[in-house]
């Protein structure tokens, strides 16, 4: 059960961000991202982080996808129009070369891992309040850095955004 | 309704069919899917199996509710954008705006009775406001949290899109907003998508602040009162049955009333069963204060004019956002001065 | 087919996800997509992180993931802000147009 629920959602993650690769509209691309994030939150399940899982689809796709559809609208951005034409033997080519070097990559992830045992979903649980408690210990310092990092943000977003620029 | 279902589905011509037929079905799929972490009452027991009146529990049901809620924009925002057309764009934008805007007074709100209760899941918050102060007044977080509930009822409106914040389809500025181009089916899915949020956004609002399936009178007193109202409700019926305004209201309202009776005699006989006393009384008291929020919703409607878009926005940024942060700051420094 | 999924496979999707992404973040010609093919990168990160620590059984690495979460949004805010001030100016989000310092 545990291996079926990572193949469907693997699958459909992989197939959303070949389609954010290869779709030449923007919007489409945002969509296909918000399907790898969806798919990701499950696999976070699965590992036991369910507060990062709920995080994920908070942060990622209510928040941050959010702005860059609401870009992409306000834009009114089209269809990329491609720069150069590849031939047909050079796009052939490189769908092969792709997918031995993902091979590739998968054969020394593979060799390079010890034995370990297998995720079985149930086998750590991540509770909110664990995340809660090592995140205001532990980390409270870059905890703090980061709410700077957001203040910066914030200011150079609206100086950015200002009409005078 | 049906009466949508059965006519033709037009499609524009110069629409983005794929995400144009998406959109409703987006909004209606996330509209509909926080329905399965709200529990409607308490744990139960008929014969040898005992469940929970709910269909999952997770530990973190608001938080997945809120998840939920934060990607709803998504169906606006698209059909808006493939109707290709600019009113419904900018239904689109706004919508989306609006909702990134009253997202953080939501969750700042939601976050005051959680850090009461200490604990993200609906169940124990239910049962950690079950019984009563002095003896009479409820344990709902409504009380020491009222603040958190109007914010939250205010962003609630905002979220659902609903008067006085139906920006996204005014519809003597942007013809009919984000829904413009769609008829039949779709169309209704944009409804039944707007009124499940409704329901949801009720739902959680009855689980937080006011104490679920909890009845809000101590067990012997709050036993009778459905049967009080609706054998009152068969009674007002039955009398204006027999003194009909039409000629229809003769069968019409003492059927009705009967009806209501006839539910009056099933409370009554559900006092000497158990089982069914529990169900009874727990669907009885979650969908009576469901149903009286969703009652505001309309009311608020018929009462109140719509907002201009800059008013919309100041007023989530300059009064609400900062009031539901003092009301957090204020609630985190009594749960920690209170606690060891 | 197993119950026990190894704890390759989710290295083995997240180094295939960031190899879409950079291969996003190379090809593509339109600043958004090409932004979005970092926050793809980003969350390729993420699973890494979530995975070792179902492996360490700790949640430093939940913490991690958080903290790339909020990088992600803070760069997002800038970049968009970034991206709106270069299409007012230059009315053109192709990258391969926007190439001089000084308009």
């Amino acid at each position: 059960m545990t291996a079926l629920i990572f193949l469907i959602f693997a699958c459909i993650a992989v197939f959303c961000g070949i389609s954010l690769v290869v779709q030449t509209h923007p919007i489409a691309s945002a969509l296909s991202l918000i399907g790898v994030m969806g798919s990701l939150a499950i696999l976070y399940l699965q590992l036991g982080g369910e507060f990062i899982a709920m995080a994920q689809i908070i942060v990622y796709a209510g928040a941050i996808m959010v702005l860059f559809v609401f870009v992409i609208m306000l834009l009114n951005a089209g269809a990329e129009t491609p720069t150069f034409q590849a031939s047909t033997f050079v796009k052939y080519l490189g769908i092969v070369l792709l997918v031995a070097f993902l091979g590739l990559i998968s054969f020394i992830i593979q060799a390079a891992l010890p034995k370990t045992e297998g995720v079985v979903f149930g086998g750590f649980q991540g509770t909110a309040a664990d995340v809660g408690r090592k995140l205001f210990t532990s980390y409270l310092l870059p905890f703090e850095v980061t709410s700077v990092l957001i203040l910066i943000a914030l200011v150079g977003a609206i100086v950015l955004a200002r009409k005078e620029i | 309704m049906v009466k949508l279902i059965t006519k033709e589905g037009l499609i524009p011509s110069h629409v983005n069919k794929l995400f144009y037929l998406m959109a409703p079905f987006v909004a209606v799929a996330l509209g509909l899917i926080s329905i399965a972490v709200i529990p409607f009452g308490p744990e139960i027991t008929i014969g040898p199996v005992t469940t929970w009146m709910q269909l999952t529990d997770l530990r973190i049901g608001i938080l997945f509710v809120i998840a939920v809620s934060s990607v709803g924009v998504y169906g606006v925002a698209l059909g808006g954008w493939a109707s290709n057309n600019k009113y419904s764009l900018l239904g689109g934008l706004r919508s989306s705006a609006q909702m990134i805007s009253y997202e953080l007074p939501l969750a700042l709100a939601v976050a005051a009775p959680l850090l009461l209760a200490n604990t993200l899941s609906f169940r124990d918050m239910v049962n950690y406001q079950s019984g009563y102060w002095l003896g009479f007044i409820p344990r709902w977080n409504l009380i020491p949290e009222i603040i958190a509930f109007i914010v939250f009822m205010i962003a609630g409106f905002a979220e659902t899109n609903r008067v006085p914040f139906d920006l996204p389809e005014a519809e003597n500025e942007l013809v009919a907003g984000f829904h413009t181009e769609y008829s039949s089916m779709n169309f209704a899915a944009f409804f039944m998508a707007e009124y499940s949020n409704m329901v949801t956004v009720t739902a959680v609002a009855t689980l937080l602040f006011l104490g679920g399936w909890q009845p809000p009178f101590p067990a012997p007193y709050s036993d009778v009162v459905p049967i009080l109202v609706f054998a009152l409700a068969g009674l007002i019926a039955v009398y204006h049955g027999l003194h009909p305004a039409r000629r229809m209201d003769k069968f019409t309202l003492p059927a009705t009333g009967l009806v209501f009776l006839g539910i009056a005699a099933i409370f009554g006989l559900s006092l000497f069963v158990p089982v069914l006393k529990t169900i009874l009384m727990a669907l009885f008291w979650f969908c009576g204060k469901i149903l009286i929020l969703l009652f505001v919703f309309i009311w608020v409607r018929a009462t109140l004019p719509r907002f201009r878009y800059d008013q919309l926005m100041r007023f989530a940024w300059i009064f609400l956002f900062p009031l539901a942060m003092l009301n957090l700051l204020a609630t985190s420094l009594i749960v920690a001065l209170t606690t060891k | 087919m197993p119950n026990a999924v190894p704890l390759s496979w989710y290295l083995i999707l997240s180094a295939i996800l960031f190899g879409l992404g950079v291969a996003g973040f190379i090809f593509r010609r339109n600043i958004i997509t090409v932004f979005m093919s970092i926050e793809l990168m980003l969350n390729a990160v993420n699973l890494t992180f979530v995975t070792f620590s179902y492996q360490f059984k700790q949640v430093d690495g939940h913490i991690y993931s958080f903290f790339v979460m909020v990088v992600a949004a803070a760069e997002a805010a800038v970049g968009l802000a970034i991206i709106l001030t270069v299409f007012k100016n230059r009315s053109t989000l192709m990258i391969d147009d926007v190439n001089s310092m000084k308009y």
